[in-house]
């Protein structure tokens, strides 16, 4: 196994990757065209209008719907006793979902305030609202499990019923106890390993239920087309999860369902698991009328799906001179009512957190996740790793304190290297890794060398704090993408994806991996939204995977599609395929030998274990022309043009799947400078710097907006964004008015810089974004405001209150 | 969303007040902003947008601000702002944003006399009088200790005093609801402090009751002061605790105190900005 | 009980548009009905911005405007400002901050009406300035510092083509 280098001249000559591009769509969405879902809603469309359970635990004994039924302009009301039978997930996944079986369309049991009790579709919002208002339901109220700690072996048992079912072992779900999931992740002799420790600090972390809080709430609408078939057009990350779940649910065909994608106001993770499809799909089916369904904010917040609260136990052991020799980390993990996502983010607390001090003697990773009585979590940006991250740093920047260390060089000294083999990562081996730059250049952004942990200010406190952060870049051996490029007259071409682009922007990178490859302009290359009929398969963009995995795609796409167009141009010219270069805009044959190509494509880089120099491609596929002076050449428009008229011509398409057998990490400090009113515990960011490895920069403007995007909502969840519950399991923060996002003002300084590493496996060197950026403002901001007022708070947010009053 | 089934928009106050008096379930509403967060649909909406009082008038003795001037108007008039140190801007800048404060009146905020106002806590330490018809003109502290009559508001006096004046807030983030507001001011020898959002509605407490006398409190005098403005009663909800609201009383009271004095807080005030100390009181 | 009806007259977008709704209809409603489905909703309490129109050149929530009080005035969205907004609308193309673009609307019909009086001001706000004003416009996805830079440099634009109307002709 050798070590990685990394290799920035790999990148010299790049035309399209790592240009700040334009979105390929900013023009239509800066100039408000209706190019939204509910845009695009048919005019004649029902509306369907849930009712909410008012009760956290209940059986439903009757419901009457009768009075509901008489309001002009209700077409229909639907109970549990119309719904099929059936039990599914909403958890946009891959088949078969790590998620449990656990729901219906609608229940006789209703597992929390907001859980979904009756499906109302009427011709107006008005008639809709005022049948909601009139059905009456007895309910046979339970007792419910509100506090996740109590959850395990609670008298109360949240999904008792009997079709409940699970798709795997390893999952080790016993519901019976509210137990959806549990695990344990050993490496080495931790008794040995803390024995042997100086020092050792046991402390616990609170993180909430944060809400995605996407701008664009749930909404989609169903119709019936020509051929009798479904069509779903939705805000949606997963449109092929999607067709699995509303076939599943309504007990129909997939081969009936089709699902459309449209532009997306931002998705977050949230709209990783299909919170409404399957009501107006079913309101569809039985009317065989349009439908549409759009979420309030309140439905949103209390009803859809939330981030994981977790609570994460973190021992660790460290030698007097800071070198960390044993980290245990278990989780427990608030599923809520619902099992979406539950065996599966807790993971990522621990597989996401511990490898960043990779070389511990040992380490333990243990988790069980619960069933409760409130909202069901789903996926949010971050997916797990945001809450372990929070722990695993917070207890390294509180052992730093204990040691009297700089938080800075406590983390240099005990880093994760380029060409280490990590046990809690599965045992991959980093390929590419600048963690240690992205610190030290944060160090230099912020002048840290300058700067005391703790400056008083006269009336305010400013304190500094650090962390790291890891995220992954696909899920490894599930996540498929696949594409199909297209050369079409005139010389362009068609780049289909199954991505599903929320307003990321990935349709632009791809489109530019393309360009790349292609040796063209971004303009050659024309994207557009999801179809489940005519997309190629893509299991969606989550798990921070459209760059990286699909990015692989579309090169591999281009490989072959450069092969065919060579073959096709040998054929015109009277060569041999193996003497045709490609050159972007013309394709030359040369004389035999010249190009010293034996025309094999590159190998299948998911079939290829350790040997990473064969895992890395010459993604270069453009030639530059040889000295040698071409026997013949063709234009690529007149290539194309010739492809289509007929005769031995081939439109030229080109299939390329990717799915990877490793799930490469990107990195990312933050250092948080904040202030801390000594009076009030106001905590004000003052500054915040970051430094990422992402690999590659594909797109320098979008890399840097998705890590200021993220870091904001960090920042949200660190101080602002506090999930409250009232007592009886009704969620109190139910609008924007009490659920606070961040505001412009709340963000006054973020600074983004790159440092970029090398990813062999990746496309161009590139690994993902999108999720790592959100992991480093809580445990920064939160050892700040510890170094300013000497309060660890340990349970996000970190209230003025807290900060000034200590937990 | 503001529902309602009937809409009326009378030329002049008499005429709503007929209106609100004698037709059921009529409803004055001003920017309507805070009444859409209600799920409930209003019988009537009394909309005074004809009434011509949506402008801030100046007089030699006093600033007239019509019950319709929106929040924004108050925000931006210069001389008003100029003639009260600038605490009416400073008060309702954090009001969730341009737009909002372009719809929101002045008139819905003292009328609704919400606990949380900032409006409210601003006028009330300017000692300002409400006009209204029927009732005529009383103080805005008076007006506050009443419950909902069917009146009419038709405007604010703030009259034209040598204030000095300052507003301090604690919000959660920017933009919130307050957890604790106050303003100070001070004119011809007399304090005047405001504290709301307690969370209960603001109160208006004198110089003489809290013992501040003179342009430049004495650090004892500021201490005294917010030992009186931590004994208001003050419960917790989603915002803050008691406990915090009363320190924050004391607190933000002597930090408005001395801003509107013109003077840095005293060395020797330092316990009482410290929450330690009150944990111990608490 | 549905709210009593109401024949308004407005001008959409500089045409006129004479329809029976009802009195308490919100103004958000009205506009997309109208086509104007730039202006987009992400809340029910006034807190997002999104649905951000001109009532008489004043930039307000549409979602809080009862059509009953629209009534008589000029209405004005980004389907109305094509033009004007295209210089701001590549300042933030130019810095991917558009994003999702489900916000861009409201954002723009908020800076539209500020670039005003920072024009008619001379001077370039600070950034706390800029933020103050716009703080009544959410966005999940951009962490704001992009919005910042694409309005820096337009509204510095602006202010160099207010001080020289000549050069701004050139250009």
């Amino acid at each position: 196994m050798s070590m990685i280098v990394t290799a920035p001249g790999s990148r010299e000559g790049l035309a399209q990757v790592g240009a700040p591009a334009v979105k390929k769509d900013a023009a239509a969405l800066l100039e408000g065209k209706p190019v939204f879902t509910d845009d695009l809603a048919p005019a004649d469309a029902l509306v369907v209008k849930i009712l909410h359970s008012p009760h956290a635990f209940a059986k439903i004994r009757s419901i009457d719907t009768s009075r509901a039924l008489k309001v002009p302009g209700v077409v229909a009301v639907y109970t549990y006793r119309d719904v099929p039978r059936r039990r599914f997930t909403l958890a946009g996944q891959s088949y078969p979902e790590a998620s449990p079986y656990d729901r219906l369309i609608l229940d006789e049991v209703v597992r929390y305030v907001g859980d979904e009790v009756a499906i109302v579709a009427a011709e107006d919002a008005d008639a809709a609202d005022r049948a909601l208002r009139l059905i009456r339901v007895d309910y046979e109220l339970m007792e419910p499990v509100l506090d996740f700690t109590e959850a395990i072996d609670n008298p109360s048992v949240i999904h008792a019923e009997d079709d409940y079912h699970v798709n795997g072992a390893w999952i080790r779900n016993d519901r019976m106890r509210n137990i959806v999931s549990s695990g344990l992740s050993e490496h080495g002799d931790l008794d040995a390993a803390f024995a042997a420790s100086d020092v050792v600090l046991e402390r616990t972390y609170h993180t909430l239920a944060d809400a995605q809080a996407m701008m664009e709430t749930f909404r989609a609408f169903t119709e019936i087309d020509a051929y009798g078939r479904l069509t779903v057009t939705s805000s949606t990350q997963v449109p092929f999860h999607v067709r699995r779940m509303v076939a599943g649910a309504l007990d129909i065909p997939q081969a009936r369902v089709r699902v459309v994608k449209p532009r997306i106001g931002g998705g977050f993770g949230a709209k990783q698991s299909g919170c409404v499809e399957i009501f107006t799909a079913f309101v569809t089916v039985m009317t065989g009328r349009p439908s549409k369904i759009v979420y309030t904010r309140e439905e949103t917040l209390t009803a859809s799906n939330s981030r994981h609260e977790m609570q994460m136990r973190v021992r660790i052991g460290a030698r007097r001179d800071g070198t960390i020799l044993a980290l245990d980390l278990h989780t427990l993990s608030n599923q809520g009512a619902y099992g979406e996502h539950g065996p599966t983010t807790v993971g990522l607390s621990g597989h996401k957190s511990l490898p960043l001090y990779n070389r511990v003697l040992a380490s333990r990773f243990s988790f069980d996740v619960v069933y409760t009585n409130t909202m069901p979590a789903g996926a949010y940006r971050g997916y797990g790793a945001t809450q372990g991250l929070f722990a695993v740093e917070s207890a390294v920047n509180e052992l730093a304190d204990e040691l009297r260390m700089d938080p800075c060089e406590i983390r240099l000294k005990n880093l994760v290297r380029e060409g280490e083999v990590m046990p809690q990562y599965y045992d991959n081996t980093l390929y590419s890794c600048s963690a240690a730059t992205c610190l030290t250049r944060a160090m230099e952004m912020i002048g840290w060398e300058g700067k005391e942990l703790r400056r008083d200010m006269g009336d305010r406190v400013r304190g500094l704090g650090v962390a790291l952060s890891m995220q992954g870049s696909a899920i490894a051996g599930i996540d498929i993408a696949s594409v199909d490029l297209r050369l079409e007259e005139s010389g362009f071409y068609t780049l289909s994806i199954g991505a599903t682009d929320m307003g990321t922007g990935c349709d632009t990178v791809l489109a530019q991996f393309a360009a790349e490859a292609l040796g063209c302009d971004l303009d050659r290359i024309v994207v557009h939204g999801v179809d489940t009929d005519v997309s190629p398969f893509d299991t969606g963009s989550y798990a921070s995977a459209s760059t990286y995995l699909t990015g692989m795609a579309v090169v591999k796409a281009a490989e072959q599609l450069i092969a065919r167009l060579r073959a096709e141009a040998a054929r015109l010219l009277g060569a041999d395929a193996r003497d045709v270069s490609f050159e972007g805009d013309v394709l030359r044959a040369y004389p035999a030998g010249v190009l010293g190509d034996d025309g094999a494509l590159p190998p299948e880089f998911s079939a290829i274990d350790d040997d990473v120099e064969a895992i890395a491609r010459p993604y270069r596929l453009v030639r530059v022309a040889p000295e040698a002076e071409p026997v013949g050449e063709i234009s690529l428009r007149e290539l194309a043009d010739r492809l289509v008229a007929g005769g031995d011509g081939d439109c030229l398409t080109a299939h390329a799947a990717a799915s990877s057998p490793t799930s490469p990490p990107p990195f990312m400090s933050g250092i948080a400078e904040v202030d801390v009113d000594k009076a009030t515990g106001e905590v004000t960011v003052v500054d915040y710097v970051s430094v990422v490895d992402c690999g590659t920069v594909v797109n320098a403007n979008l890399a840097r907006v998705q890590a200021e995007g993220g870091i904001a909502q960090g920042i949200g969840m660190a101080l602002t964004e506090d999930v409250q519950y009232d007592g009886r399991g009704r969620m109190r923060t139910r609008s924007f008015m009490t659920y606070k996002v961040p505001t412009r003002l709340d963000i006054p300084q973020v600074r983004v810089e790159f440092a970029p590493s090398y990813e062999p496996t990746g496309p161009f060197g590139a690994k993902s974004i999108g999720e790592v950026v959100i992991n480093t403002p809580s445990p920064a901001i939160a050892s700040a405001v510890a170094h300013a007022t000497g309060n660890y708070v340990r349970t996000l947010p970190i209230t003025p209150e807290k900060a000034l009053y200590g937990e | 969303m503001l529902r309602f089934d009937n809409y009326v928009r009378p030329v002049n106050t008499a005429e709503a007040l007929e209106v609100l008096r004698y037709r059921r379930g009529a409803k004055v509403v001003g920017g309507g902003m805070w009444m859409r967060l209600s799920s409930r649909t209003v019988p009537c909406v009394v909309d005074l947008s004809d009434c011509g009082l949506g402008s801030i008038a100046e007089t030699d003795d006093a600033f007239e601000i019509g019950a319709m001037a929106s929040l924004r108007d108050l925000e931006t008039h210069r001389a008003l702002n100029e003639a009260t140190g600038g605490i009416l801007e400073r008060a309702v800048r954090d009001i969730v944003g341009s737009q909002f404060r372009e719809l929101a009146t002045v008139g819905g905020s003292v009328y609704g006399r919400f606990g949380f106002s900032d409006v409210l806590c601003a006028l009330l330490a300017l000692d300002a009088d409400v006009v209204l018809t029927g009732a005529g003109r009383m103080p805005l502290a008076r007006f506050c200790e009443q419950g909902y009559e069917k009146d009419i508001l038709e405007r604010v006096v703030v009259a034209k005093r040598d204030y000095r004046a300052a507003y301090a807030c604690m919000r959660r983030a920017a933009t919130d609801l307050p957890t604790l507001n106050v303003a100070a001011a001070y004119w011809n020898g007399d304090w005047h402090v405001a504290v709301g959002a307690r969370p209960a509605r603001a109160r208006l407490l004198l110089g003489s009751e809290l013992g501040l006398f003179g342009p430049e409190p004495s650090a004892a005098k500021l201490l005294n002061a917010a030992r009186v403005l931590r004994g208001l009663t003050f419960s917790s909800n989603m915002w803050g605790s008691a406990r915090y609201r009363r320190h924050l009383a004391g607190a933000l009271g002597i930090r408005a105190v001395c801003e509107a004095a013109g003077m840095p807080v005293p060395e020797a005030c330092a316990p009482a900005l410290a929450p330690a100390d009150e944990e111990v009181s608490a | 009980m549905s709210a009593s009806t109401l024949d308004v007259k407005v001008t959409l977008n500089g045409r006129k548009v004479a329809a029976r709704v009802p009195a308490d209809q919100p103004l958000y409603d009205f506009v997309r009905a109208h086509g104007c489905k730039s202006v987009k909703c992400a809340c029910e309490t006034t807190n997002c911005g999104l649905c951000t129109v001109w009532l008489d050149g004043r930039a307000v929530l549409s979602c809080a405007v009862p059509m009953a009080r629209a009534d008589g005035h000029a209405i004005t969205t980004l389907e109305g400002l094509r033009e004007q907004s295209a210089d701001f609308a590549r300042c933030m193309a130019e810095e991917g901050a558009e994003q999702c673009g489900f916000c861009s609307p409201g954002l723009i019909m908020n800076v539209l009406a500020y670039e005003r009086e920072v024009v008619a001001s001379g001077a370039m706000p600070s950034d706390e300035e800029l933020d103050r004003r716009l703080s009544g416009n959410l966005c999940r996805c951009s962490g704001y510092m992009g919005q910042r830079r694409a309005l820096k440099r337009y509204l510095a634009a602006r202010l160099e083509a207010a001080a020289r109307p000549d050069a701004a002709k050139e250009a």
